[in-house]
């Protein structure tokens, strides 16, 4: 499973890409592939207001139901349309298709707690 | 072993609105005497359907063949093993039926005079004082419907307890083996649930709870044994730590199935616990019928219980006391599941100390058994002895089979499959009980290392199990996301 270089990660499992003040998240293609087939998204309203490291979404599977932590504090400017209705996107394909929000952040500095690629496949393999 | 056989009876069947002929009725009214109205009259005509409903015509053999079709589908304990994780699906003796049964007991309304159920409140007297025994503890309510209610009118009770003191605290500490009720709880009484970790061993890991209790703690809610099926000795040191912080220590006894007459919370430190009655003493499980979770508390808290408790005056009769000034007050209407708590008393009296000293000794060697029989070809995350139960991992290198594949095969050996997934990942979670067999365990135990050599032979014959069952294979994810949840009648 490669973890994209150029993203940053939380301990929790979700991806931030970072473009100005804008980041995008979703969750890794480890933890889909652990959740296993993701049924549902429950997707927040655009304008919403978010806290870094509290929930953003709820996400069900076939197994479990999980969350989309944060890893910033700002408002969702975008949210990925497609999952309402093939949530499947983010088993196919967890760091593209299948991402699920976008924040202007406030504050970017919670990013420079947030891992790089080399730290969060040392994270996962610890755990797993 | 041939176990892929079919059975016509099992092929699926019509659902009763699609059998039955136009007409057909199980039963025959006589001609109505009372003399017929105009709907549209006592009705707004906005709100009358202008077609009547749709409903079952169908006679009545039809009818009972239909649901003697189903019944026979049931899985239940009756039937098969069921080691159902966490769950403790032991028999329930039939005895237990008999005196529940019994016109005294089963007839009496809510609202009888105490004079009139003396036979009642005598028993739910001997059975309060008997979970005191059993649980070492001062004083228990059997007013609780069931375990998740024990765990809030707990937690109501330490609430209490720290706002008698002129303290208000809101964080609840949970370690991530508790079971998963116990965080809810905290959230339906407006608390913060903290997760304390455990070590790899499956016991608390005493430097983050050290770390994470401190004066806004209300209590430390352990599972113990916990849900790995670990007994953590460190339980005393708990205690400390959490009661040096004033905190209080709630037991989840879920699992007292394994200490019964072996330790008792309230010489371990516990402050406050619930029990389940239908985990540990064999009154019926669930499916949202009635059920009892009494809570037993330790002295400095029988404050604060809830009333009425059931209490013996000095000239030997039996009456319903509301005299606490500090109570919580009532947390469920009339004195909770009477019914329920008469099987309990039964299982109690048919097994007297010794049988339930031997319920706790058997539960736990029928786990050590199977984790013993099974450790060569699954692996054990944590070590042994287990207590009630245990975890196993399929760890296998070829077919890429889960442990769903496994429980779903399991089901063509005619075993209900253990609790999966949880409490961590890829796990069964496997509780046999003390009411199986030698002969029952091992059957299992062959069905589970039949598997693992199947895993190696045919893997896809696992993936698509089960195929004894009237329903193979379920699409779960297209059930999931694109459900089908409305029958509709076939137009003809």
């Amino acid at each position: 499973m490669l973890n994209p270089a150029d993203l940053k990660y939380l301990e929790s499992h979700e991806w931030m890409r970072v473009d100005g003040d804008v980041v995008t998240m979703g969750i890794t293609a480890f933890a889909a592939e652990e959740l296993t087939d993701i049924t549902y998204v429950d997707l927040p309203a655009v304008g919403a207001k978010v806290e870094a490291g509290k929930e953003v979404c709820e996400i069900e599977s076939v197994k479990a139901t999980s969350e989309l932590m944060s890893g910033v504090s700002g408002e969702i400017v975008a949210v990925n349309e497609k999952l309402a209705d093939a949530p499947e996107l983010v088993n196919d394909d967890a760091f593209g298709y299948g991402w699920m929000v976008k924040i202007r952040a406030n504050d970017l500095s919670p990013l420079e707690k947030a891992m790089d690629a080399g730290a969060y496949e040392k994270h996962i393999s610890a755990a797993g | 072993m041939e176990i892929e056989t079919r059975l016509p009876q099992d092929e699926d069947h019509p659902l009763l609105f699609e059998q039955g002929t136009h007409g057909a009725s199980a039963a025959s009214m006589p001609v109505s005497d009372v003399p017929a109205i105009d709907r549209a009259s006592v009705v707004d005509p906005e709100l009358l359907s202008g077609n009547p409903p749709e409903m079952p015509e169908i006679g009545e053999l039809d009818l009972v063949r239909h649901y003697t079709r189903l019944a026979h589908r049931l899985f239940s304990v009756d039937a098969n093993f069921y080691p159902l994780g966490s769950c403790t699906m032991k028999y329930n003796p039939r005895v237990n039926e008999k005196a529940a049964a019994m016109p005294g007991f089963a007839s009496l309304h809510p609202y009888q005079r105490e004079s009139d159920c003396q036979g009642t409140l005598e028993l739910l007297y001997r059975l309060r004082n008997y979970l005191e025994e059993i649980s070492g503890l001062a004083e228990v309510t059997l007013q609780p419907s069931a375990g998740a209610q024990g765990e809030m009118t707990g937690l109501m009770i330490i609430n209490a307890y720290h706002r008698s003191r002129g303290e208000t605290r809101t964080q609840v500490l949970t370690p991530d083996s508790a079971h998963g009720t116990n965080p809810a709880s905290c959230t339906i009484c407006g608390q913060q649930s903290t997760t304390v970790r455990s070590k790899p061993d499956g016991r608390v890991d005493l430097d983050d709870l050290r770390s994470k209790v401190g004066t806004n703690t209300a209590a430390l809610m352990i599972t113990n044994p916990n849900t790995v099926g670990v007994f953590d000795e460190q339980i005393s040191e708990i205690a400390e730590i959490v009661h040096g912080c004033g905190a209080q220590l709630y037991l989840d006894g879920a699992n007292m199935n394994a200490m019964l007459g072996i330790a008792r919370p309230g010489d371990f430190g516990v402050d406050v616990m619930h029990f389940n009655t239908h985990k540990t003493f064999s009154t019926p499980h669930g499916c949202g019928g009635p059920g009892a979770g009494p809570v037993g508390v330790a002295e400095h808290l029988r404050d604060f219980l809830p009333v009425p408790q059931v209490t013996r005056r000095d000239d030997g009769t039996y009456a319903w006391c509301h005299d606490r000034e500090k109570s919580i007050g009532k947390v469920r209407s009339f004195y909770g599941q009477s019914g329920v708590l008469v099987r309990a008393y039964t299982y109690i009296r048919s097994l007297g100390a010794d049988g339930l000293l031997n319920v706790s000794q058997k539960a736990v060697l029928a786990a050590n058994y199977l984790a013993a029989r099974l450790r060569h070809r699954y692996h054990l995350p944590f070590p042994p002895p287990y207590a009630h139960e245990f975890i196993l991992i399929p760890k296998f290198d070829t077919g890429n089979v889960s442990e769903l594949d496994i429980a779903k095969r399991l089901i063509d050996h005619g075993f209900h499959p253990p609790t999966m997934s949880w409490p961590i990942q890829h796990c069964l979670m496997i509780e046999p009980t003390e009411t199986e067999s030698l002969p029952t365990l091992d059957a299992f135990a062959d069905a589970l290392l039949a598997i693992a050599d199947e895993i190696e032979t045919d893997p896809e014959k696992i993936k698509s199990s089960p195929h004894t069952t009237p329903i193979t294979r379920m699409d779960e994810v297209g059930a999931n996301r694109r459900p089908n949840v409305r029958w509709q009648p076939n137009v003809s």
